[in-house]
């Protein structure tokens, strides 16, 4: 009989370890963020004011957010998705319509960042950062003119170049390279781009995420692909870094919060896209991360450096001058887009 | 003799293998500067900045509280299993046996991906639970292993002596059969807790909400580049695993003492 | 004596935690459809056909390589070691081995971590280069810097197990051998080698199937350039989400190893040993 007793106690402590973790009940919301992209003494700010815990953790591209959120098992209140993934998520119903009435801060964002394509009556998401990709390079070690895409396959900074660890970003810069449209459908182009990425391939010498920050500012690479804010960040550490959009033209993106419709914590969520859009706050955001705020109000709280920095800020004139282009949610040839990442990252 | 020359030369440099990155990530966790190569002059300010770092005191906190607790369960578990194990029927045992090596011998890769396809049918939250879930499932199989052998080299008849002269299986159970294979019980739950906090794929696989432990922690450290807080890190766990180790050393050395024999 | 009945929690533990989810994977291996919807599954072989190409088909035979090369390598560096622990004094030889265990107790990314302080442009070891006025050498992101992380991670495991085979030979072998008129060569050779192949091939299957499943050696000294199968897996699950041709990569990696297993069993006559002989 004992026996039985053993078994019995066996299989409870089974089952309270399945359900043990379950309890905890203080409101609290859980931020999915790029990793490196916000001041994490905001988290606390928040925490404070409103009396909501802050579960925070990173990804480290659309496609891992992408990825982890369809997968579920975790529900998160606020994400920050780039443009075409905010498209693509809209179109699959995976976010929740925001109440624009509990984040009245929407009205410090600029209206040159409301309502754009992938959001066209903005409904679902408010802007949080937007920057440009180009090339940031070490004055020192690059004797040539950097304002071409061609630059990285030249075979003189062969283990010199960093691309990024990131599939669309990547793939981008090869269409661009070779004339196309980043947001290109045509099979036989994204194939062009495959191979010249594979052509690339001998010269680069890693393919890195956050990590090209301490790279490039320790003078470690020659040249690397970035997104703007990472290099206003890396050009403030190292005076001999300098950054380029090539001539071909580069992406222009924003990245947004958005929440989840699965989210458990909607009004805390807002409350947080609210407290986010606090010219103060997204000041102190942008001056933390480097990148560039669409909050007016909060550009001009930013030092003199960063406010007149033309990498975060450049002028209309400029911005007019170069092809730019938005990323569209590439819909049904993604899984071609998932195919020449994978062999493109497979090959020798 | 110039052939023990030569054998303590290899000995040396192997061990000089072995142990000049750890050296060096202690030194460097002093520098003064966040350079890999160069020395600036002597700081504690990355040890400071590492108890200042709420991610890493979580992540720190997390490590240790699901390792206790796996070590516990499984060691339990894990226990109770192996006196099951010893008493089952040829066949049974064969095929049990055989699926408790199978996370001992799968690439940890393909039993984080199989527990993380499992949590997902099953709709679990990721988070603390799944995490702890899988640490106890790929702890289990080293407690049974560690403690087998004990039982084989018990007595068979002790517990039945026992019972024949009236205790009941499970005072038999806890008087003559626990006591018997103990050490291999402690055994058990060390390799669990070890176990627990050195695992990274499983638990990266299996975990979420914000969840962390320190090899999580640190991969994302690592992903953010250089960072002296880590050798600040690296250079704490290696005193401390040197204390533990120095703890466990005493007592294996008085249980050589009574035994006299060295496993 | 009824007592089996204790291992019945563990039996449905096993069950749920281990049996299921290797039959999902095998069932996600052999479907196609959308991964979170189960609705949509229907039988196919694609993803076995997609692996089976050129491209994917290198990349195992790079993991294979690379494990199989350091594995050689932890064999060539780690027999002598053990050997010559073997023969030290009891109390000496415990330190020793104790000596090998200790880093492998170190967080397995914290070990990895100090070989990037220590190889990078501006490492430790180039900035002493440069001191004595040499060019700096290029030793990270290239597939050596993986190899080493391997040897580096996976040598212990390599260590121990001969160790253990080695003290355990009987003493009176090795001198009746000696009394027979046998150099030290041919005891080596013709005793104690043959008696430590249990060991060998504990060591080759604990070296080689963490060495071929990795993905975070080769993401973190590889630069991410040489994808090997384990970061294959790792990016189906984390970045692509098609969960049915990481499945099938992880069927065929257990299959490779499962192989390599009943290979070095083979020479194991030491049944109990396997996984569990290090402890």
């Amino acid at each position: 009989m004992r026996n039985k007793l053993i078994i019995l106690a066996l299989v409870l402590m089974m089952v309270v370890t399945v359900v043990a973790g379950c309890g905890e009940k203080k409101p609290s919301i859980n931020v999915y963020n790029w990793g490196d992209y916000i001041d994490e003494s905001v988290l606390d700010d928040f925490e404070e004011e409103y009396g909501i815990k802050v579960n925070y953790s990173t990804f480290a591209t659309n496609e891992d957010l992408y990825v982890k959120l369809k997968q579920g098992g975790e529900s998160f209140d606020v994400i920050f998705p780039s443009d075409y993934m905010i498209e693509r998520m809209i179109r699959e119903g995976m976010l929740a319509k925001i109440d624009m009435n509990k984040v009245p801060n929407i009205k410090n964002v600029d209206e040159d960042f409301m309502n754009l394509d992938y959001d066209p009556n903005n409904e679902y998401s408010v802007p949080y950062m937007w920057g440009t990709v180009g090339i940031v390079y070490n004055k020192t070690m690059v004797d040539d003119v950097v304002d071409s895409w061609d630059i990285l396959w030249n075979e003189k900074y062969k283990d010199q170049i960093i691309m990024l660890n990131s599939q669309r970003d990547t793939i981008a810069v090869a269409l661009l390279k070779l004339g196309y449209s980043l947001n290109s459908r045509n099979i036989d182009e994204l194939e062009e781009a495959k191979a010249e990425l594979l052509k690339q391939r001998p010269l680069v010498w890693a393919y890195q995420g956050d990590e090209v920050k301490d790279t490039m500012v320790g003078g470690e690479a020659a040249l690397a692909v970035v997104w703007s804010g990472d290099a206003v960040a890396m050009m403030r550490e190292n005076p001999d870094l300098d950054y380029a959009i090539p001539k071909e033209g580069t992406n222009l993106w924003f990245d947004s919060m958005v929440i989840p419709a699965n989210a458990k914590n909607k009004e805390g969520a807002e409350l947080f896209i609210n407290f986010l859009c606090r010219p103060d706050i997204a000041a102190r955001n942008a001056d933390y991360i480097g990148y560039s705020t669409p909050i007016p109000e909060a550009v001009d709280m930013l030092p003199e450096e960063i406010r007149n920095s033309k990498v975060a800020y450049p002028s209309d004139e400029f911005l007019d001058s170069v092809k730019l282009e938005v990323f569209k949610d590439p819909m049904d040839i993604i899984t071609e887009y998932d195919r020449i990442w994978t062999e493109v990252m497979s090959g020798q | 003799m110039v052939n023990k020359g030569i054998k303590r030369l290899y000995t040396f440099l192997i061990f000089l293998f072995l142990y000049a990155p750890i050296i060096v990530l202690i030194v460097f966790s002093f520098n003064n500067s966040k350079s890999r190569g160069v020395w600036a002059g002597f700081t504690l300010k990355w040890y400071i900045e590492l108890f200042q770092d709420a991610n890493i005191l979580k992540a720190l906190y997390y490590t240790i509280l699901i390792a206790v607790l796996s070590a516990i369960i499984s060691t339990i578990i894990g226990t109770f299993a192996a006196i099951g194990i010893s008493n089952m029927p040829g066949i049974s045992k064969k095929i049990v046996l055989n699926l408790n090596y199978l996370p001992v011998l799968n690439p940890d890769i393909v039993t984080a991906v199989s527990l993380m396809v499992l949590f997902r049918f099953l709709r679990l939250d990721f988070g603390f639970t799944t995490m702890l879930l899988s640490h106890i499932t790929f702890c289990i199989p080293y407690v049974i292993l560690s403690v087998l052998p004990k039982l084989k080299q018990m007595n068979k008849h002790l517990a039945e002596a026992a019972m024949d002269l009236g205790a009941t299986p499970f005072y038999a159970l806890r008087k003559v059969v626990i006591p018997e294979i103990m050490p291999g019980i402690i055994t058990g739950a060390l390799i669990a807790f070890t176990l627990s906090v050195d695992d990274f794929v499983i638990s990266f696989f299996n975990t979420g909400k914000g969840v962390s432990n320190l090899s999580i922690e640190i991969f994302s450290m690592t992903r953010r580049g250089i960072n002296p807080v880590i050798n600040a890190l690296s250079t704490l766990m290696f005193v401390g695993l040197m204390i533990m180790l120095l703890i466990i050393n005493k007592r294996t050395e008085k249980n050589e003492l009574e035994k006299g024999e060295i496993r | 004596m009824k007592m089996k009945k204790t291992a019945y929690p563990y039996v449905l533990w096993l069950g749920i935690f281990i049996v299921i989810p290797l039959l999902l994977i095998l069932y996600f291996a052999f479907t196609r459809g959308d991964s979170q919807n189960f609705s949509t599954f229907t039988f196919s072989l694609d993803n076995f056909k997609r692996f089976f190409t050129p491209i994917y088909l290198k990349v195992l035979g790079r993991s294979v390589n690379l494990a199989f090369i350091s594995t050689i390598l932890c064999l060539i560096i780690g027999y002598p070691a053990a050997y010559i622990i073997s023969k030290e004094k009891v109390s000496k030889r415990n330190i020793m081995i104790l000596m090998f265990v200790i880093p492998m107790w170190m967080n397995f990314l914290l070990r990895t971590y100090a070989w990037l302080t220590l190889l990078g442009r501006n490492g430790l070891i180039n900035s002493i280069i440069t001191k004595i006025g040499l060019q700096p050498l290029d030793l990270i992101y290239n597939d050596k810097a993986v190899l080493l992380g391997m040897v580096y991670n996976f040598l212990p495991f390599m260590v121990l197990p001969i160790y253990s085979v080695l003290v355990k030979i009987d003493k009176s072998l090795i001198e009746a051998a000696e009394d027979l008129g046998a150099n030290r060569i041919t005891v080596f050779s013709k005793v104690i080698f043959p008696l430590s192949i249990p060991g060998i091939m504990t060591g080759i299957t604990m070296v080689f199937i963490p060495a071929v499943s990795t993905f975070i050696i080769s993401s973190l000294l590889g630069g991410n350039k040489y994808n090997l199968i384990g970061n294959l897996i790792e990016q189906q699950f984390r970045w692509t989400g098609d969960w049915h041709f990481g499945s099938s990569m992880s069927i065929i990696l257990m299959i490779f190893i499962l192989i390599t297993m009943a290979f070095t069993s083979k020479f194991d006559k030491d049944k109990e040993g396997g996984g569990g002989g290090l402890w």
